[in-house]
Order: C-alpha cells, then structure tokens, then sequence
C-alpha cells in the first residue's frame, strides 16, 4: 500500500506501519501523528527515538518494558499517546508493530 | 452497529476465580485491551478478590487436582507442596516470557486506567474490608452497580 506524504511516497503495510524505516523523517511521523490527532511535543520526540534505539538494539518492545524503561512511566506513555500507545508510538517512529500480548 | 462496525470499546470483566492461571487470564484481557485503545475495567468477586488481598495477591496458586491440562494425576496433585511446586515453576516460565508478576501487573493495570472494582457481597462474605485491598481498587459496588457501569455501546462483557 502507497500513500503520499508531503509529496513523498512512503510504503505502509494494511494497519498503517512503514515498510521501510528509511522512508522515515520527521515530516512522516507528524502526518502520521497528526492522522492520530496527536501533535508531537518535544516530550513525544524523546518517546520516539527511545523506541527507535530499542528497535534497532532488536529488544522487544512491550509495556512492561516501557514501565522499566526509566525513560517514562506507563501512566505518561498512556498520556502522550491515549489510544493504543505501544501500537501508536511505534506506527509514528517507523517501527514495526510489536508483537506482544503484554 | 451504524457507526461503530461492531468494534469493542469497552470490556467489563468479572474475576470470580483466585487461581494464577485465572488471574492471569483475566489480567492479560485487560492489559491486552488497553493495549489496542480499548478500555477495561475488573470486578473481583468471590476467590477472585484474593488477587486484589493485599496479603494474598503475592501468594496465588495455579491449582494441581482436577485440572487435567497439568497432566499430574490427581492423587499426586493433592499431595503436599504440590502446588507450590508447580505454582514456582509456572511463575518462572512466565518470568522468562516477560510476564509481570501479580503485584506489578496490578501496578500495570492501573496506570493503563484499567478500573478496578471489588464485589460488595462477597467482601461481607469473606469478612474484608476496603483496607485489606489493593490500593488501586476504586471501590466496593453491588453486582447492580456494575451492570450499571457497563451501559453503552460496544461493551462486552466477561466472566471469568
């Protein structure tokens, strides 16, 4: 699935995720977040490039580990992001959606 | 159905059973939900309110007789420490998977905004009060009132 973002065009999979982190720029995550109806606070940005390392370090992501994470707590996480946060933060940073029940 | 398609919105779970296993289902419903944007709310009744016992919720078994999937025959179920025994050796498999224990997924559950709620007839019927329970348990309500609770559109519910 293609889909036009600031006249670039970025691969998405059915649920929105990029296919390609290296479709991924800032000007990406804010139309994604903006479709999410959350405007990205400085606050948000340190959230994101906290699951982009862990992506790349290849830890599974899940909210326990966002609980320990020391970055923020699960009650902020579920602040900067109200609906589904795991699902959101991760569709925002470019990330694959994590599969993971916890 | 018009507008919402049919999705779940909101799942009001009764935990009625104060076994690990069940505990646990009813535990990974929640989170599971909150985790896709859907709230979530448990009503504890009955040995269900022992996983929200402040003095018991670290102290829950997973229960060795009459649950063929433990393939251990009964007879050696009922055995003494056998449900210690198999409630350690569960607890650390569900470590290695990255599954919090009870004390911590009540801490999970409740900064998701997962609703905690505890059965009014079965606080009297164990003699508890308000103060043996988990902090995070907003109140003691009458079944009535969770029904009340559980109106509108897209909620399910649950009984576990």
């Amino acid at each position: 699935m293609d889909k036009i973002i600031e006249g670039k065009k970025i691969t998405v999979n059915e649920e929105g995720f990029l296919k390609d982190f290296s479709e991924w720029d800032k000007s990406v995550a804010e139309a994604i977040a903006a479709e999410e109806e959350i405007v990205l606070t400085p606050r948000h940005w340190e959230v994101l490039e906290y699951l982009q390392e862990q992506h790349k370090s290849e830890v599974a992501l899940s909210i326990r580990r966002i609980g320990k994470s020391g970055v923020l707590d699960i009650k902020e996480f579920y602040q900067l992001f109200p609906k589904a946060p795991l699902k959101t933060a991760t569709k925002i940073a470019g990330i694959p959606k994590p599969a993971s029940c916890i | 159905m018009k507008d919402s398609n049919g999705a779940i919105k909101r799942m009001m779970i009764i935990l009625s059973k104060g076994t690990l296993e069940n505990v646990y289902a009813a535990f990974v419903l929640a989170n599971g939900a909150r985790m896709e944007g859907i709230d979530a709310e448990i009503f504890f009744t009955f040995f269900g309110l022992e996983a929200v016992h402040k003095k018991k919720l670290d102290h829950l078994h997973v229960a060795t007789v009459g649950n063929p999937a433990m393939h251990i025959p009964t007879m050696l179920g009922g055995l003494p420490g056998m449900e210690a025994l198999a409630s350690t050796m569960m607890k650390k498999e569900m470590e290695k998977i990255d599954m919090p224990d009870v004390p911590e997924f009540l801490e999970i559950l409740t900064a998701s905004g997962v609703k905690l709620w505890a059965c009014k007839l079965a606080m009297d019927m164990f003699h508890y009060t308000k103060d043996d329970l988990y902090e995070g348990v907003e109140d003691v309500i009458t079944v009535g009132d969770y029904y009340n609770k559980s109106a509108g559109e897209g909620v399910h519910m649950l009984f576990i």
